[in-house]
C-alpha cells in the first residue's frame, strides 16, 4: 500500500539525498516526491509517496526522525490531511473536437494555460484519483502529454512539534544537555 | 501549523562573542583550535594533497598526530581509542583515495555505534565536481557510513561544523560523523571566535525514560518468576556498567553481555552467564529460551544474539531499554519499551525495584529459587570449558592461558573470525572497555590496528591484539606505526593456516568443501618482526606456549608471537544460521564410518 510521508526538514544541501538514501537503500522505489521551502526559508516541508511493506513503516518513519536534518517525519496515510496534485496536460485538439475538449476540462476545473492551433495547454490540480480520471478522459481525444507534480500534502492535525534548544560548546561529554523523553 | 511555529523558534545558530575577542587565523587553524576546545589529544591520519595545509598548521599544534600506514587503519585506530575509553576518536585522510580508504572504518563504527569523528580533505570548492585529481564525492558516499556528514564549502561554517560534529558523534546513539572539508577551506583566512553555542533544532536525544513506564518495568521485574537480564554494548557506550550491576544485584536475576557488551557486568560476578547466541553458551541460550521476562538492556536483538527470531525468548515479555526509539520493536515487539540511556534510566529503576521490594520480594520467591537452580544445573551440564590436548595447542587452550596472564585486566582487542568467538567465550572481562572487537561489521583486519588506538589511549594497560593468521595480513603494514612510537602491543597471532570461520561453515554447511580457505605462506614472524626492529617468535609445542606467552607479555616492547593451533578446531556451541538459539549444536559431529 503507498503511504504518504510528510517531513519539516532543515534547507541545506544534502537533507534531501538523506531522505531518499534511507528509502532506496531498502529496495523502495519513491512513486512521487515534493519539495520546497516553508515560511521559514530555513525549513523545507516534503511530501513523499512511497510504496512500503505494511510491517516496517513505523520503521521507516522513525529512522527518518533520526536523520539530524529532519524536525519531523509524519506518516499522514491515515491521518486527517488534504492531498493535492497537479497535472500540466498537452492535448492535440484539431477543429471538431476542440468544443468538447474545452467542456470536459470545465468539468475538471481544469485552466486553458495555452492555447494554438494543435491543441491545448491545460491545468488542473486535485485529488490524485480525480486527475487519474481527467487524464483517461483527455487521452480519449487523441495523443496527450503529461507531467504530474506528485501529491502535496497537509496534515489537518495540530501535532506538536518538539524541537531541541541549543547546546553550549566546550564543555566535557558526559554534561552535554539531557532532555526528557517523551 | 507547524511552520509557524518554528519560524519563531528555528534560527541560525550563531556565535554570541563579540568581535573584540576574534583573531584572523587559517581555516586550517581553526580547525585546530576546535578540535582542541572539544579536548582532542590524538588525531589518527595520514597526509596528502588538500590536505597539505592542515598538515602545515598541525606542525606547530600541540595536538598529536599519529602516522597510520593505511587510511581504514586510521579509523580502526580512532575506534580503538574511543572504545577504550569512551571519548570521541579522530581520524584524518585526504581526498579521494584517502577518503574512500576510511570507510569500511566508518561503516564498522556505525554498526558498533563508536563515537568518531573523520577528517577528510577536499578539492578546493571551484574544482568541485569537474573530476579534479583525487577528487571523490565523500560527502554522498559515506552518508549511509555515519551517523551524519557535513561538506565545508565556507570558512565561516568551519567552526560550527566541528562542534556539532562531536556532539552528534557523542550523544544519543553514539556513531561516526564526518566532515569533508574543501582544501580553500583549510587555505583561506576568517576572524575566528570561539563559538559559544550550537544547536540542532531537528536532533533529538532522548536520556531519561519515561517516569511510569520504568515504574511499570519494576513491577514486572518482581512479578516474574523467570526474569533475564540481556545487557548489550548500548551499556558499554553509556558508561553504564556500576549501574548495571546495581540491577542485576537488586534483582539477583541472571544476566548475559553480548558480544558487544562483554565487561558491562564483571566476567566474575556471581550473576553472569556468558555471552548468548550463535556461539554463546548454553545456560545463556537456555535461559533466554526459558525466560518468561527478558529484561533488554542497550541491544538491539541481533540476528546472531536472536537466531530465528520466531523461537527467540518464545515465553518471554520484553523490557527493552534503549536510547535510539527505531530500534524499539525493530526486530522483537517490546511489551515495555523504556527509550532512554541506560545510564540515567538503570538507577531509577533500581530505586523503583527497591521501593516495591518489601511488598514483592515474596511472592515468586520460590519460583526464583527454581530458576537459579535451572540455571546452575544448565551451567553445569555444558560448560564453557578450554579444551586442551598433551600433543598439540588447542585454540581454545591459548585463549584460557591469555585469560590466566589477563586476569580480567588486560585489553584485548580482537580480529575477526573464530579466534573472536573463542576469545568472547573464555577471555574475563571484570572491566568495560577492555574487549574491543568488531562485532556487527566483522571487518577483518580490525584487531591489530583497534589495539595501537587502545594503547594510545590506554598506555598503562597490557593490551593484547589476538589475530587470525588472515586478519593478521591484513594489517601487516600497522607494525611499523607499533615500532615508530614504541608500543608494547602484544600480537598472539592464533594460527591455524586457514580462514577457520569460513572453513568451518564449508565443513558444516557445504560438504567439507574447502574452497579457497587455505593460507599458505604465512611469513616467517621472527624474519617479519625482526625486519621491523622487535621481537616475534613462532611456538608450535603445547608445553612452551605458555611460557611462550609469558616472554611476550614480559618484554617491555611489541611483541608478535605466532601459536600454531589445531588446525580443524570448530567453534561451539554453535547455533545453526537460522536455528533457534535452543537448538543449538554444542560439540563437533562425531565421524561416520563408511
Amino acid at each position: 500500500m503507498q503511504q504518504i510521508i510528510s517531513l519539516l526538514l532543515e534547507n541545506k544541501p544534502g537533507a534531501l539525498m538523506r531522505v531518499t538514501g534511507l528509502i532506496g537503500q531498502r529496495g523502495y522505489n519513491i512513486e512521487s516526491l515534493t519539495v520546497a521551502r516553508t515560511l521559514d526559508a530555513t525549513l523545507s516541508r516534503m511530501t513523499i509517496v512511497v510504496d512500503v511493506e505494511a510491517a516496517i513503516r513505523a520503521q521507516v518513519i522513525k529512522q527518518m526522525n533520526k536523520l539530524i536534518n529532519v524536525l519531523q517525519a509524519t506518516d499522514v496515510t491515515e491521518a486527517p490531511s488534504v492531498n493535492r496534485e497537479m497535472v500540466l496536460l498537452r492535448v492535440r485538439a484539431q477543429q471538431p473536437s476542440r468544443t468538447s475538449i474545452l467542456k470536459e476540462a470545465e468539468i475538471f476545473h481544469a485552466r486553458v494555460v495555452d492555447s494554438t492551433m494543435e491543441g491545448f495547454a491545460l491545468e488542473v490540480t486535485g485529488d490524485p484519483e480525480k486527475l487519474d480520471e481527467f487524464i483517461d478522459v483527455m487521452r480519449s481525444y487523441g495523443e496527450i502529454e503529461v507531467t504530474r507534480s506528485g501529491i502535496v500534502s497537509m496534515s489537518l492535525e495540530n501535532k506538536k512539534l518538539r524541537l531541541s534548544p541549543p547546546v553550549p560548546t566546550g564543555v566535557p561529554q558526559e554534561e552535554y544537555a539531557l532532555e526528557e523523553a517523551e | 501549523m507547524s511552520e509557524f511555529r518554528t519560524g519563531t523558534t528555528v534560527k541560525q545558530a550563531s556565535s554570541t562573542n563579540t568581535n573584540s575577542m576574534s583573531t584572523l587565523l587559517s581555516g586550517a587553524k581553526i580547525l585546530l583550535e576546535c578540535l582542541a576546545r572539544e579536548n582532542v589529544e590524538c588525531i589518527f591520519g595520514y597526509p596528502g594533497g588538500v590536505t597539505l595545509p592542515l598538515y602545515d598548521a598541525l606542525f606547530d599544534s600541540p595536538i598529536r598526530h599519529v602516522l597510520v600506514r593505511h587510511e581504514q587503519n586510521a579509523a580502526f585506530e580512532a575506534q580503538g581509542y574511543a572504545r577504550a575509553t569512551g571519548k570521541v576518536g579522530v581520524c584524518c585522510a585526504t581526498s579521494g583515495p584517502g577518503a574512500t580508504n576510511l570507510v569500511t572504518g566508518l561503516v564498522d563504527a556505525m554498526m558498533d555505534s563508536i563515537p568518531i569523528v573523520a577528517l577528510t580533505g577536499q578539492v578546493s570548492t571551484k574544482l568541485m565536481g569537474t573530476d579534479a585529481f583525487q577528487e571523490a564525492d565523500t560527502f554522498g558516499i559515506t552518508r549511509s557510513a555515519t551517523k551524519h556528514n557535513y561538506l565545508v564549502k565556507n570558512i565561516s561554517e568551519l567552526p560550527q561544523v566541528v562542534h556539532e560534529a562531536f556532539y552528534i558523534a557523542a550523544t544519543g546513539r553514539p556513531g561516526p560523523v564526518l566532515i569533508d572539508i574543501a582544501k580553500d577551506v583549510f587555505q583561506g583566512n576568517a576572524h575566528y571566535t570561539p563559538v559559544a553555542e550550537i544547536h540542532l533544532p531537528g536532533y533529538k536525544v532522548y536520556n531519561e525514560g519515561h517516569g511510569g513506564q520504568i515504574r511499570r518495568a519494576a513491577q514486572m521485574m518482581w512479578e516474574a518468576e523467570r526474569p533475564f537480564i540481556y545487557a548489550g554494548g548500548g551499556v558499554i557506550a553509556a558508561n553504564a556498567s556500576n549501574e548495571l550491576r546495581q540491577l542485576v544485584e537488586a534483582l539477583d536475576a541472571p544476566a548475559v553481555c553480548t558480544l558487544m557488551g562483554l565487561g558491562a557486568l564483571p566476567g566474575s560476578h556471581p550473576n553472569f552467564i556468558s555471552l548468548p547466541g550463535m556461539h554463546g553458551s548454553y545456560a545463556a541460550n537456555m535461559g533466554i529460551t526459558h525466560s518468561d521476562l527478558l529484561i533488554s538492556l542497550g541491544v538491539r536483538f541481533d540476528d546472531r544474539v536472536t537466531g530465528r527470531l520466531a523461537a527467540f525468548a518464545p515465553h518471554a515479555k520484553v523490557i527493552h531499554v534503549d536510547v535510539d526509539p527505531s530500534e524499539i520493536g525493530k526486530n522483537r515487539h517490546a511489551d515495555l519499551p523504556i527509550v532512554g540511556d541506560v545510564k540515567r534510566v538503570l538507577p531509577k529503576l533500581t530505586a523503583e525495584l527497591k521501593e516495591l521490594e518489601p511488598a514483592c520480594r515474596a511472592k515468586n520467591a520460590a519460583a526464583r529459587q527454581a530458576w537459579w537452580k535451572q540455571i546452575r544445573e544448565w551451567k553445569e551440564e555444558h560448560p564453557l570449558v578450554a579444551e586442551t590436548s598433551p600433543t598439540e595447542i588447542k585454540p581454545q587452550h591459548l585463549m584460557a592461558e591469555i585469560n590466566r596472564l589477563s586476569n580480567g585486566k588486560a585489553i584485548v582487542a580482537s580480529d575477526v573470525g573464530q579466534h573472536q568467538m573463542w576469545c568472547a567465550q573464555l577471555i574475563r572481562f571484570d572491566e568495560p572497555r577492555l574487549w574491543l572487537n568488531s562485532g556487527g561489521l566483522g571487518t577483518m583486519g580490525f584487531g591489530l590496528p583497534a589495539a595501537i588506538g587502545a594503547q594510545f589511549a590506554r598506555p598503562d594497560k597490557l593490551v593484547f591484539a589476538v589475530v587470525g593468521d588472515g586478519g593478521f595480513q591484513m594489517s601487516i603494514p600497522e607494525l611499523a606505526t607499533i615500532v615508530n612510537h614504541a608500543l608494547p602491543v602484544k600480537i598472539i597471532v592464533m594460527n591455524n593456516g586457514y580462514l577457520g570461520m569460513v572453513r568451518q561453515w564449508q565443513t558444516l554447511f557445504y560438504n567439507n568443501r574447502l574452497s579457497q580457505v587455505e593460507l599458505s605462506s604465512f611469513p616467517d614472524v621472527e624474519k617479519l618482526a625482526g625486519a621491523y626492529g622487535f621481537k616475534g617468535r613462532t611456538v608450535e609445542s603445547v608445553t612452551e606456549m605458555p611460557k611462550a606467552l609469558e616472554d611476550a607479555v614480559s618484554e617491555p616492547g611489541p611483541y608478535l608471537l605466532n601459536v600454531k593451533v589445531s588446525p580443524m578446531e570448530n567453534v561451539y556451541p554453535m547455533v545453526p544460521a537460522g536455528g533457534a538459539i535452543s537448538e543449538m549444536v554444542l560439540r563437533p559431529p562425531q565421524p561416520v564410518e563408511v
